[in-house]
């Protein structure tokens, strides 16, 4: 497969999750805010921190409300990573590869975009805003089923793969996240019910409230982190997302498991035995934020290598061996 | 919906012999339309461009200021061609297809026709299709040009004429495909009753001839694309996509040992074949343009030596250029002592003193076109243009008259077209597609350009042209 095919259809992919995961974050903050006792300010700057946009944000828009961190996110153009950027970015790359996916995929990829962009164009309000985000998670949800359903699971599927399910882990732990900056609204309120609403909100907003409970029963702090990072079976879990992606690298580059041959293998194969590895205490001990900021760093190196190993354009030597002459 | 209001006019109606006289092979879709009940057919229309714009069947502009990115204008009421007429184009486009190909080859090797004095020295050498570096070369079987579309117009005496070739790379297969494709989805019954000849095979076919220019029983087959920008990369995209082969643009591609390779995930990959859809002065910087960024350095070389091969051949543009165009009815002559099957129409050459002249003195009867410009681009249209743009094109005649050409204004053939809720004639032209490789193909149907704007004659996408399905009936 041509490198740049193989960079466009993993950058298509995770743009494609990345708009979902902005949907649910707005949804997790929308939620939480519905929760909010009476009296109590609206928190929307949290929001912008965890996507790690603050700075720019905070140059172009001054003061984080509802309005400008949802334009922010869902509808700025000049947000690289907003919804509608995402959109117009995961279209560009579908279309250089057009002859490599499938149709199916393709008109898929813009549907998806003009509906995102009539949205946009036609204004985000209070009353449209929760339909929007069902539908940004329903088409990105569509365009995964068309992917599995209709392409190949070759090559390019596992660069497809990859590229999802790295992006999901980031931004799973950037959900978790949320929690880290969302202020309680006294010291006291921790492990009361205000508490758990907010924990469970944010397991909503990974979609995995019902998987929670099938297997934790009750919402405790501990349990939902263990469950968003350690899970080895749910689909939006950091340690499945890394075990899959780990078994798609593989594909690609055809060796054994527990062994590498390139730096994007050695780097995620660590990671990955680090969470096998680790219990819910190993990961709360300095705190969660700190272990989500440590963990981002690292899928970032491991993102870098993908790129130095596949990617980027190398210099093709000679094959001829040269001949010496007197 | 009512059509006895429909007026052929004056001009040759593709569809109607007279008013509410249906030619032959139109009766069953004009009985068809009239048969739908009132706003019916605008709900189709509607329904087809949401299917074009769902695909994403866009092409690009440029200049534009609407974003480089257009959903292609498509009208609902195709052409219908039938079956002994469509006889007499492909026969016709055949013959020109083989005398174009003696033509290109001769002119890089022994210039008979030269010396024969039936084209002049001068115009062959003041062409900017003319390609020196390609003298003495041999590509597979001497064809040179595989990809051919030859635009055809029709006029009042009811006769078909070539208004152009285009031996470069020509464009628009795709809107063909896709167009039947939509037509498929909004008129499912009309199919059923009409026999239309299928255009699918195209891909096939195409994928056929590129395999005829390798003696490897498994050549690999790419289309070299300038990339995501340029105005034909859906269609580009979507001929690789349907013959299965890579879309590389010029960054994947590299020459290594005097082969050419493609860059891959897992190393290096030699490329046999090569369609490209860029020009030949944009194939390699270290052979024709310097400054080009699209190009693959060291292509031609690798080309020169056979080791990889290109299609069309570079120096095609020879055979399409505007003013070598006039000169093709005694070309069929020369290498095939036949007379043309398909007329061109009469054309001026302003290089000719006389000829000069005389377009000089008629611009308002004339349409002036570029020798070396495609796509609408460089045209005047002396009928429709203003006192200050036929003055500025006269400046620019007599400044350079190898760059232009003059013919007639044609009265173009029409087909009722949608406008709002009922049909009104529309002058067309059709691009029929061939294809040499082991033999000739001509694909049955072509583009039916369409100019949507009452009175135009102007066809061009980039000008305001639309897309009508044709129906070759068998």
């Amino acid at each position: 497969m041509l490198s740049r095919v193989a960079s466009s259809i993993y950058w298509l992919n995770r743009y494609i999750e990345r708009a979902e995961n902005y949907a649910r974050f707005v949804e997790v903050n929308l939620n939480l805010t519905l929760d909010l006792p009476r009296g109590t300010a609206e928190q929307w700057e949290p929001l912008v921190a965890t996507t790690g946009d603050h700075e720019s944000f905070m140059h172009r828009y001054g003061k984080a409300t509802k309005e400008t961190v949802v334009r922010f996110l869902l509808a700025d153009p000049a947000n690289a990573n907003s919804i509608l950027s995402c959109l117009v970015a995961a279209r560009e790359n579908a279309r250089s590869v057009r002859e490599v996916i499938s149709s199916d995929m393709w008109e898929q990829v813009n549907r998806f975009y003009l509906m995102v962009r009539d949205s946009v164009s036609k204004g985000l309000s209070s009353q449209n805003l929760h339909p929007f985000l069902l539908d940004v998670k329903a088409n990105s949800h569509l365009f995964l089923g068309i992917t599995d359903a209709t392409m190949s699971h070759g090559e390019g599927w596992h660069f497809a793969r990859l590229g999802r399910l790295l992006e999901r882990a980031d931004k799973t732990s950037r959900i978790l996240d949320v929690k880290y900056f969302m202020l309680l609204p006294t010291v006291t309120a921790v492990g009361t019910p205000f508490d758990i609403i907010q924990w469970s909100a944010l397991l909503k907003s990974a979609s995995a409230l019902e998987m929670y409970y099938r297997r934790f029963g009750r919402i405790s702090p501990d349990d939902v982190a263990a469950f968003l990072v350690l899970d080895s079976t749910f689909p939006r879990a950091i340690r499945y997302c890394l075990i899959k992606s780990e078994d798609s690298l593989h594909a690609i580059s055809g060796s054994e498991r527990g062994a590498y041959q390139n730096q994007a293998e050695k780097r995620l194969g660590r990671l990955r035995a680090e969470l096998d590895f680790a219990d819910v205490e190993d990961c709360v001990a300095d705190g969660l934020h700190e272990f989500v900021d440590q963990f981002q760093a690292q899928l970032n190196d491991v993102g870098d290598s993908i790129f130095e190993t596949f990617f980027a354009p190398r210099p093709i030597h000679s094959t001829i061996p040269v001949m010496e002459t007197q | 919906m009512k059509l006895s209001s429909y007026d052929p006019g004056e001009f040759y109606d593709e569809l109607y012999e007279g008013q509410g006289q249906p030619r032959p092979g139109s009766t069953v879709l004009l009985r068809k339309l009239a048969s739908l009940p009132e706003g019916e057919l605008k709900k189709r229309q509607e329904a087809a461009e949401r299917v074009i714009l769902n695909m994403g069947m866009t092409f690009g502009v440029y200049g534009s200021d609407h974003g480089h990115e257009q959903i292609f204008p498509f009208d609902i009421v195709p052409r219908i061609v039938v079956s002994s007429e469509w006889e007499h184009i492909e026969s016709g486009l055949r013959q020109r297809m083989r005398a174009l190909n003696f033509f290109i080859d001769d002119v890089y090797h022994d210039q008979k026709i030269i010396k024969d004095g039936v084209v002049p020295s001068e115009l062959l050498h003041s062409g900017k299709g003319f390609l020196p570096p390609c003298m003495g070369l041999n590509p597979p079987r001497r064809i040179w040009c595989h990809i051919a579309g030859i635009d055809l117009v029709r006029i009042g005496d009811g006769r078909y004429y070539v208004l152009e070739d285009n031996a470069r790379c020509p464009s628009g297969v795709a809107y063909v495909l896709e167009a039947r494709q939509v037509m498929k989805r909004t008129f499912p019954e009309l199919f059923e009753t009409y026999r239309v000849r299928p255009v699918d095979g195209y891909p096939s076919q195409l994928l056929e001839t590129l395999r005829s220019l390798s003696d490897l029983p498994d050549p690999t087959i790419v289309i070299l694309t300038p990339g995501i920008f340029n105005s034909a990369y859906y269609e580009h995209s979507l001929l690789a996509q349907k013959m299965g082969v890579e879309l590389v643009e010029s960054s994947d591609l590299i020459v290594v040992d005097g082969f050419v390779h493609m860059r891959t995930t897992k190393g290096s990959q030699r490329v046999d074949v090569i369609y490209r859809r860029i020009n030949d002065d944009y194939l390699d910087p270290l052979a024709f343009r310097p400054d080009s960024v699209l190009g693959v350095p060291g292509l031609m070389e690798s080309y020169k030596r056979g080791r990889v091969a290109l299609a069309n051949a570079p120096g095609t543009g020879v055979s399409d250029d505007k003013a070598i165009y006039a000169y093709v009815p005694k070309i069929i002559n020369y290498y095939l002592a036949e007379e043309p099957i398909l007329p061109n129409v009469p054309t001026y050459l302003c290089s000719d003193r006389r000829d000069r002249t005389y377009v000089l003195e008629h611009l308002d009867q004339l349409v002036v076109k570029a020798t070396n410009e495609a796509g609408g681009y460089g045209m005047m249209i002396g009928p429709h243009a203003s006192k200050q743009e036929r003055e500025d094109c006269a400046h620019h005649i007599e400044a350079d008259p190898r760059n232009y050409i003059a013919q007639p204004t044609l009265a173009l053939s029409r087909v009722p077209t949608l406008v709002e809720d009922h049909l009104e004639g529309r002058h067309v032209d059709l691009r029929p597609y061939v294809l040499y490789g082991r033999d000739i193909y001509v694909l049955p149907g072509g583009m039916t350009r369409v100019a949507l704007r009452k009175g135009s004659l102007v066809v061009n996408s980039s000008q305001g042209g639309g897309n009508k399905d044709t129906w070759v009936l068998s």
